[in-house]
């Protein structure tokens, strides 16, 4: 393949830069215009301050685009919208109609195996489950939905988040592709996608949910892409060296050494799943963070921190539970010394 | 033919490795080229040839180029211009596919730091190269555990890597190594990594397999005790160029230049050389000693001098069925461990 000399995307950048001037400055919108070019090399005055006509109309572009776009791709939205919700309801129900002490159970239950039969871990995780409830009964349905939420959005990440950043630690180009889009992904207020999602997707939980894998995701698929790229050269070359494909080499060898590292991602997506869930309160979202937002604009300050309390109870019983299946596979990678004793 | 053929290898490292490849052909050392364009110099017209059954050991400094050359043979790396061929298949020429089941079928890899899947017990890693093959896991198992007994490992099957000590952890690698078959065996300074007594504990345990096997291995060291142990030809590199190839005599005395001289003069020379080249025919000053002895013309030259010096008198060498072959007597010996 040939390499596109570095001075041709200088002269693409230059010429799409001087368009956008030419364009802008033509734009029926823009303001105050000078009589004519000529007007700027005579009088200076326009170096003082930002001259109003030198304004990309971007507001202007992206809002008459966004329209066409919800009367072309409208029905789109509608259909994974309608289907995330029905998934969501379903699950909810069932943790909701569930009396809460199975509920509780099935939380032990769950640590215990996932945490490779730890006991200190588990009587903690289900010490924390109980006192949500206890902080407050109206919680106990709410931090359910919460969970449920949280749940589908993790499931979303881990099955776009995962694949992305397998792709991109097997090529750099798609790498190069995609980090100025998690970059952006990260960086970007979230009130900014926050309100495109209700006009997408409606009020509750499915714009709650989007937001969460745009927030969540970055860091499961760096970590994912990070996890596959650290893997010792040497195994990697070892794999090689034997005849193995591409996928052998994947799935045998880079996955499970990778898996510590991607765990660690899905952990990270918990946590920032449920600080999304707060701000996503202010669109509608029910759940804890609803009753954080009511009790501030109650000015009810004990209201607000039982509910604060509530949220970092839930994050400890996620953390909890999503860690300790992370060490104990890491544990199974690489195993603490031992000496064997043979008596 | 040779086994293991590899023809005027280029291996250029750099954005532009082609371009640099004429002013590397026409006769640019590697500090020039990397002052001029940037380009590192891996391999610069290496050719060796290498006989089947025999011990290639290929040594140099660290940045010579051997890892490199040694990763051309299975193709890990793609050289910028040059042939391999191994038993007449040109290597270079496979595709994706092919080049797989070469791989599968023809060699195996043992790594200085082992390269063992550290998620894999001893013996699903001995057998990873036959699950790669796609072999049944009873059948796999069971060869691997014949390997594990080979290296002297029973016991540890089920053991992680981590748990191993260094030693054991390079058996299991070569144990790995040994399990598909192959023809070909390239190991890439795998012992470098080991403490000095388990490494010669390795070396003597590689020989006697060897002698069992009788496997074409590439042997990549820095150590020139080791490679002077185990090669049968010894090629040395320097700045990526092949400076000298040779058997562990001619090497030793007679170094091609000042490199490799420098690198021969710490050697205990009585521990490498054999009788059988530092032999004469019977001649003048021979006369009036009497045959106190009959050394093989294998033994070395440490094992005579005791007799040599105990006895200041003559050496017969005879080959393994009892016939003469020439005469040692303490003048030759000493013309033999003088350095110049």
């Amino acid at each position: 393949m040939k390499k596109i000399p570095q001075g041709v995307y200088y002269a693409i950048f230059t010429v799409f830069f001087f368009v956008l001037i030419v364009v802008s400055y033509n734009h029926p919108r823009t303001r105050k215009k000078p009589d004519s070019v000529m007007e700027l090399f005579s009088d200076f005055s326009w170096l003082n301050d930002w001259p109003r006509w030198l304004d990309v109309p971007f507001m202007h572009w992206i809002n008459t685009n966004w329209k066409i776009f919800i009367n072309e791709y409208g029905l789109i939205f509608d259909a994974i919208g309608y289907g995330l919700l029905r998934g969501y309801t379903e699950l909810k129900e069932v943790a909701v109609q569930a009396p809460w002490p199975v509920v509780i159970a099935a939380v032990i239950l769950i640590t215990y195996f996932t945490s490779g039969r730890k006991l200190g871990t588990t009587v903690f995780v289900g010490f924390c489950t109980f006192f949500i409830g206890f902080l407050n009964p109206r919680f106990w349905d709410k931090a359910i939905e919460t969970t449920t939420m949280v749940v589908l959005g993790i499931f979303i990440c881990v099955v776009i988040g995962i694949p992305i950043g397998i792709a991109m630690a097997r090529n750099e180009k798609v790498r190069n592709a995609i980090l100025p889009i998690l970059d952006l992904m990260q960086v970007i207020p979230a009130f900014c996608y926050l309100i495109p999602g209700i006009i997408l997707f409606g009020l509750g939980a499915i714009p709650a949910i989007i937001s969460i894998f745009i927030y969540a995701c970055p860091p499961l698929i760096r970590l994912t892409d990070l996890g596959i790229r650290l893997v010792d050269k040497e195994v990697i070359e070892a794999a090689e060296s034997f005849g193995a494909s591409r996928r052998q080499k994947l799935w045998g060898v880079q996955m499970p050494l990778a898996l510590p590292n991607i765990m660690q991602g899905i952990n990270q997506c918990t946590m920032m799943a449920l600080a999304m869930v707060v701000i996503a309160s202010m669109i509608g979202t029910r759940g804890l963070g609803d009753e954080v937002l009511l009790g501030l604009q109650q000015l009810n300050v004990g209201a607000a921190i039982e509910a604060g309390l509530a949220i970092v109870l839930l994050a400890i019983v996620l953390d909890r539970m999503t860690q300790a299946y992370g060490e104990k596979i890491q544990q199974r990678n690489q195993p603490v010394k031992k000496i064997k004793k043979s008596d | 033919m040779a086994k293991i053929e590899v023809k005027n290898i280029y291996k250029i490292f750099g954005p532009n490795p082609e371009q640099v490849l004429p002013k590397v052909q026409a006769g640019s050392n590697k500090e020039e080229i990397l002052e001029e364009t940037g380009h590192t110099v891996g391999l610069d017209d290496v050719s060796i040839s290498i006989e089947e059954g025999e011990t290639f050991v290929c040594m140099g400094l660290s940045g010579s180029g051997k890892s490199t050359l040694i990763r051309h043979i299975n193709r890990l790396i793609d050289p910028t211009s040059g042939e391999v061929f191994v038993e007449g298949t040109d290597v270079l020429k496979l595709n994706q596919i092919d080049l797989l089941e070469f791989r599968k079928q023809t060699m195996s890899m043992v790594f200085q730091r082992f390269g063992l899947f550290p998620h894999k017990t001893v013996v699903d890693n001995v057998a990873y190269g036959l699950e790669i093959q796609k072999m049944e896991p009873e059948k796999r198992n069971k060869i691997a555990m014949d390997q594990i007994e080979a290296v002297g490992l029973s016991g540890f099957e089920d053991q992680y890597p981590s748990q191993l000590s260094g030693g054991m952890q390079q058996r299991v690698g070569l144990a790995r190594a040994l399990a598909t078959n192959p023809q070909i065996l390239l190991m890439d300074e795998a012992f470098s990594a080991l403490d000095p007594l388990i490494r010669s504990d390795m070396q003597s345990q590689l020989l006697e397999l060897q002698s069992q096997l009788k496997k074409t291995i590439v042997f990549i060291t820095h150590d020139l005790d080791e490679s002077l142990k185990l090669g049968d030809h010894i090629g040395i590199l320097n700045g990526g160029r092949l400076v000298q190839v040779g058997k562990p005599e001619d090497i030793l005395l007679n170094p091609a230049d000042d490199y490799v001289a420098s690198f021969v003069g710490d050697v205990n020379r009585a521990r490498v050389l054999k009788a059988k080249s530092v032999m004469v025919a019977k001649n003048d000053s021979h006369n009036g000693m009497q045959v106190a002895h009959k050394a093989n013309a294998n033994d070395t030259l440490e094992d005579l001098i005791p007799i040599i010096l105990g006895t200041r008198s003559l050496i017969e060498v005879v080959d393994d069925s009892g016939n003469s072959m020439g005469y040692i007597s303490d003048s030759e010996a000493s013309k033999f461990l003088s350095k110049d």
